[in-house]
């Protein structure tokens, strides 16, 4: 699954608010068709890393290599150019417009007169919904509001990856969801990485992490503080590593121990 | 809502055929989507009650009548739709259109010294409610003051610039034939018939494009038989409103006007990039930010709409009075504007409703106040009986609202 040169990779990229260090000398890499997990307690750096990564607010220093060539990504466009897309935890839908107005949403396809191409927004929609297997959305126009909580992360996933993404980002995607809801978005993941994407999938929940992660990057006070493979590793070292130190006794919802300090 | 069911997505939500179609309207219905269905009913009752009530109701010359009159609120509730879809609030627009109004017979009037020709004065006038509009929406926008205290500010302050400009005359007439014919101009009976005609044409024209642009992008065309119905509807409508209009004078330029602009305001709220963004700011103005909408600029453009419409209504009239009053756009202008929006389902929340409930809600609003003047009822009676209607339609649209979270939808 590994190719000679990752899609994306940081090397010693740091990034201080006045005088906190959110990201210290963080090194980090997706692959082509990986799933690379993010993980670390509160505080550990895993937002400030995405939000500098889609534009949000640039890294200080460090290096951003795209493809093997080092690149600059200095504002949401930038980093959209690059085919690098983020999926927030809030999902950023609305709530009264339909699937496939929202995946559209400030992307709509139109003429010179600013005219709506509307059948051929439905179709793509349709086509993209179907390359992923998302079967459970009855019709492409429904509102939003209609949908469950694992329907509404299935589109805005779709929505990420329709635009020719290399990477996507997401962040908490099973934060908010039931059992059966979760199953549905991690084989979604999967099925991202199947597609050739790098994902890299923020979460809490370890359990979650080592179905669909090929492999784990563990960042703590904004420093690296360890990078697994998932078929050689356990939960209990990832824990270790999140909490450097104090093991804690892996639970059903993992990553909550107390703060190191 | 259950998420394991095994359906393909190409499936639109609609049934086929005609049973289908209405089992998927009554599924609507019992989940709380009302649709137009409670202004439709209002209206059927309301006819029925003044039919009973006065002769002089239910006859062509009534009817002729009584599309002038509602002209103004329409046009102004067009706007105010706008300013609703966004999730603000737009109350100056009555004000606003006295002051239009006022600015229209102020630069056509021979008594104030300028004879502007009419039209160019009434395209100065709109330009005027786009600037207040622009204006009052920039102080929104980009300064983040609640739309509520910087119309209210405006509502206040051009009552005073109303007085002001009108001055010690308390009255400017209008002279000017083009304005004063946007209220009383009638088209012959044959043109009519060919207004008649050429709106039946487009409108099935539009539903064919519709259709035929998604068969060539392979998608199901949906109820074949509903759309033909529809459409058909549509014409038979428009034929019925010349036939009765040509009892009587003939059709008026003021509905024409009205049709047009619901024509235009439905196009650029359902059919356009810049209607897509309006829906969306109403809905989530965050996640239409992220998306990389500019939010201030819709925000300032859809208060320059509510501008330039208030202005319309308030030329209209102006037109019809034949002259403006110091009393210009006041009374009940931007309650009925705002009430007739509303009543036509535009959702005070932002982000829903539809521009022809402008027209619905106006069509409400000024058959009643047309049957109580008949009767003889007084300014009281009305005011009481249109705050009532308002209350209605918005508990009507609460509770459906809450059925409507409640079933899902």
């Amino acid at each position: 699954m590994t190719t000679d040169t990752p899609t994306l990779q940081l090397r010693g990229v740091s990034k201080s608010f006045g005088s906190v260090k959110a990201l210290d000398d963080v090194d980090f890499e997706v692959n082509e068709g990986e799933v690379m997990a993010l993980v670390g307690d509160n505080g550990a750096g895993k937002s400030t890393l995405i939000k500098s990564l889609a534009g949000i607010h640039p890294f200080d220093s460090g290096e951003v290599i795209f493809d093997g060539k080092p690149v600059s990504v200095h504002g949401p466009k930038d980093a959209a150019k690059l085919g690098l897309e983020v999926v927030y935890q809030d999902l950023a839908l609305c709530d009264n417009l339909d699937v496939v107005q929202n995946m559209y949403l400030g992307r709509e396809a139109h003429d010179v007169l600013y005219r709506l191409h509307e059948s051929e927004m439905e179709r793509r929609t349709a086509e993209t919904l179907a390359s992923l297997s998302v079967t459970t959305i009855r019709s492409t126009r429904q509102t939003v509001a209609t949908l469950s909580g694992g329907q509404r992360q299935s589109v805005a996933v779709a929505r990420a990856v329709m635009w020719n993404s290399r990477i996507v980002i997401l962040d908490e995607p099973t934060a908010a969801l039931g059992v059966a809801q979760t199953q549905q978005v991690l084989e979604l993941v999967s099925r991202l990485a199947d597609q050739k994407l790098g994902v890299v999938l923020i979460s809490h929940n370890l359990h979650d992490i080592f179905e669909v992660a090929d492999r784990i990057t563990v960042l703590r006070l904004g420093r690296n503080a360890g990078l697994f493979e998932r078929e050689k590793t356990t939960q209990e070292a990832v824990v270790h590593a999140i909490t450097a130190g104090k093991p804690t006794k892996v639970s059903g919802i993992p990553g909550t121990g107390e703060a190191p300090e | 809502m259950s998420d394991a069911a095994p359906l393909t997505v190409q499936v639109a939500a609609d049934e086929a055929g005609l049973s289908g179609a209405a089992r998927t309207y009554f599924d609507r219905l019992r989940a709380g989507d009302m649709g137009s269905l409670p202004v439709i009913v209002g209206m059927a009752l309301i006819t029925i009650y003044f039919t009973l009530k006065v002769d002089v109701f239910f006859t062509a010359q009534n009817f002729d009548d009584l599309i002038p009159q509602l002209a103004g609120t329409a046009l102004i509730a067009i706007g105010v739709v706008f300013v609703l879809l966004i999730g603000e609030i737009d109350l100056s627009v009555g004000i606003l259109s006295g002051l239009c109004g006022v600015c229209v017979a102020w630069f056509a009037s021979p008594e104030t010294g300028h004879t502007v020709p009419g039209l160019v004065a009434i395209a100065l006038a709109i330009c005027f409610g786009a600037l207040i509009g622009m204006l009052q929406g920039s102080i929104v926008a980009l300064l983040g003051v609640p739309s509520f205290v910087v119309t209210l500010a405006g509502l206040l302050a051009f009552q005073g610039v109303i007085i002001k400009w009108i001055g010690q005359n308390a009255t400017i007439g209008i002279q000017d034939q083009y304005i004063n014919d946007m209220a009383s101009y009638f088209f012959s009976k044959n043109a009519g018939w060919i207004i008649a005609t050429g709106i039946s044409v487009v409108f099935a024209g539009t539903v064919a494009a519709g259709a035929r642009s998604r068969v060539r992008h392979g998608l199901p065309v949906g109820n074949v038989p509903l759309l033909v119905i529809r459409t058909g509807f549509v014409a038979a409508i428009t034929f019925l409103f010349v036939a009765i209009s040509n009892h009587a004078r003939g059709v008026s330029f003021a509905g024409m006007l009205v049709i047009a602009m619901i024509a235009v305001g439905t196009f650029v709220a359902r059919r356009t990039t810049f209607g897509r963004h309006v829906y969306a700011v109403g809905g989530n103005a965050e996640a239409a930010r992220r998306a990389g909408i500019n939010v201030p600029f819709i925000r300032i453009a859809v208060f320059m709409i509510s501008g330039a419409m208030a202005a319309m209504g308030g030329i209209m009239f102006a037109s019809r009075l034949q002259g403006v009053a110091l009393s210009a756009g006041g009374g009940s202008t931007l309650l009925d504007a705002i009430a007739a929006a509303v009543i036509g389902g535009t959702s005070l929340f932002g982000g829903r409703g539809r521009v022809i409930g402008a027209l619905l809600g106006a069509v409400v609003i000024g058959t009643i106040a047309n049957g109580l003047a008949l009767i003889g009822s007084d300014a009281s009676t009305q005011f009481i009986v249109t705050g009532l209607i308002l209350l209605a339609a918005v508990t009507l649209d609460t509770l459906s609202r809450r059925k409507l979270v409640a079933s899902g939808r």
